[in-house]
């Protein structure tokens, strides 16, 4: 099994507080990892130093290493946009862009369009299709994204990920706000999707991580507790923290 | 008894409150009666287009005043709004936490710069350096849109800027993880996003260089012509007004307060498109909810 991610002694500080302690973590290609904990753990944390996102908070500081395809992302010499669109991210709430559905997934590949990538038109569509949306949308692509509803606008966020053709999607809680159908069609795609992409999950709920994920993480005050395939974790979980948490004894 | 004390509490906070209306109310009313029967006299049309001001023979012409107004405004907007933008979105996105806390009050004092002082240091510095090395007079549409500009830029920035740091978190988080850089950013999404806020900054700014008197009655000339070139003095609607009301009498008086009712309508049509700005958006993006609410009803069904 190849690694994509490999973490090696993370440690990320707000200022003096410590929210990821001594994180080690391997992460597989193609397949769905879920990364989940109480609130407060650093699972949200732990997303968005994948994609550096984090750098937006200047009192933010990291140690470690995270090694994308073995080389450490958190180097100087890294181009932070370009690893962006390595590492696309979908948030907890939907985050259209104050602009039309189609613009909303053209705008990423427009910025940087390579010959081979074909008509933007195709890259719109094959995106909304991936993520189970474009029946929904194929008759008003030029409404504004705004109009759409959350669950739809999800979607568009998830395609909009998809047309960037990144290597590792990031979801955070990213069916918090949807009804049981809206996620249901978002699980579907993820799997379909795992094919093509390394996906790193944090789900709403233990339910959805066994649903869903191939392998599975579970942390605690940032520090990682256990990580295993996923029936491992929640048919046997090694650590005592591990199975209140997942049989409801604390969270 | 305290129903009576609730009902007269009520009573006097109304009448404070429509004692600050009917200011607005009396001042309207004051300027029209008093300077629409000379517009009457004259005609309106020959009052705004006619080229000559003499009061004391009788001839009554503002257009060279609108014409000043004018060019001196549109001077002020093209220096102070690329400047008041980019400090705009400096403030908003790119200046370090301790720099902005420097620079917001700075610009706040800005705005509480006594006018007649902006108009002093505009004819002891501004308009020597135009005589000095472009020529003319030196008391010219340029000095007077220099010192103009700069007196718009508070309200240019503050506004922008509120409207620019009022956007959604998420259009900035969104736009970096689809690999934009900061500045596809900031042009490509937040701009765009919070245009209605930064045009409505754009108006409001105007609408005080149109009504601004004191610093342009120092630094303009005040001469009554069509200028020809920007170092050419002039006379704006305002300092007409400014200059003359001390010695104006009848007619001439009625022609000043004629010259108040051109500058209330401008500054009135100004506001009301900037409110009617803001309020466009937003109630666009209740539409947009209240659309999105039915949509959604009629998915559950």
């Amino acid at each position: 099994m190849q690694n994509k991610i490999e973490i090696k002694n993370l440690n990320f500080f707000y200022n003096e507080k410590q929210v990821i302690r001594n994180f080690n973590l391997n992460i597989p290609a193609n397949k769905i990892l879920s990364v989940f904990g109480p609130a407060g753990s650093g699972v949200t944390t732990l997303l968005r130093s994948l994609n550096r996102l984090c750098d937006l908070s200047p009192e933010a500081r990291s140690e470690g290493e995270i090694l994308l395809d073995g080389k450490d992302i958190r180097s100087p010499d890294i181009n932070v946009t370009e690893l962006r669109r390595r590492v696309g991210i979908v948030f907890d709430v939907p985050t259209p862009l104050p602009m039309s559905i189609f613009d909303n997934i053209a705008y990423g590949p427009r910025l940087k369009r390579k010959k081979k990538d074909g008509k933007i038109s195709e890259t719109v569509e094959l995106a909304l299709r991936q993520a189970a949306l474009w029946d929904e949308v194929k008759d008003r692509l030029t409404v504004p994204a705004m109009s759409l509803s959350g669950g739809q606008q999800q979607r568009l966020c998830v395609a909009r990920v998809l047309a960037l053709k990144p290597e590792v999607i990031l979801l955070d809680r990213p069916c918090s706000g949807l009804d049981p159908i809206s996620t249901a069609k978002i699980e579907d795609s993820l799997t379909e999707l795992k094919k093509q992409f390394t996906i790193i999950i944090s789900p709403h709920n233990t339910q959805q991580a066994g649903r869903i994920s191939d392998r599975v993480a579970f942390m605690l005050m940032g520090e990682l507790i256990e990580e295993s395939t996923n029936v491992e974790v929640f048919k046997n979980p090694k650590d005592q923290r591990t199975s209140d948490y997942i049989t409801g004894r604390f969270g | 008894m305290k129903k009576f004390k609730e009902k007269l509490s009520g009573r006097i906070f109304l009448l404070l409150a429509l004692s600050s209306i009917s200011a607005l109310v009396l001042i309207t009313v004051f300027i029209f009666v008093q300077g629409l029967p000379i517009i009457a006299k004259v005609g309106f049309f020959k009052f705004i287009s006619g080229m000559e001001w003499a009061p004391g023979e009788g001839e009554f012409g503002i257009f060279p005043m609108i014409a000043g107004t004018v060019s001196v405004t549109l001077g002020a907007a093209l220096i102070g709004i690329p400047v008041g933008i980019c400090c705009s979105i400096f403030m908003a996105e790119l200046a370090p936490e301790k720099m902005r806390k420097i620079f917001r009050p700075a610009i706040q004092l800005l705005a509480g710069i006594p006018s007649v002082l902006y108009g002093f240091c505009g004819l002891i510095f501004v308009v020597p350096l135009i005589r000095d090395y472009l020529g003319g007079p030196g008391m010219s549409i340029l000095a007077g849109s220099i010192i103009l500009a700069i007196m718009i830029l508070p309200t240019i920035i503050s506004i922008s800027e509120v409207s620019l740091i009022a956007l959604p978190r998420h259009y900035k988080e969104g736009a970096l993880a689809l690999g934009m850089t900061h500045w596809q950013t900031i042009l490509r999404v937040q701009l765009p996003a919070a245009k209605s806020g930064i045009v409505a900054a754009v108006i409001l700014g105007i609408g005080r260089a149109i009504g601004e008197t004191m610093a342009v009655i120092m630094v303009l000339g005040n001469s009554v012509a069509i200028p020809e070139s920007i170092l050419d003095s002039v006379r704006t609607l305002t300092t007409n007004i400014g200059l003359e009301m001390a010695y104006a009498s009848d007619e001439h008086q009625q022609a000043l307060f004629a010259t108040g009712i051109v500058l209330f309508v401008i500054i009135m049509i100004l506001n009301a498109t900037a409110q009617y700005i803001t309020r466009k958006k937003h109630s666009k993006t209740q539409n947009k909810r209240k659309s999105n609410e039915t949509k959604n009803q009629t998915a559950d069904r």
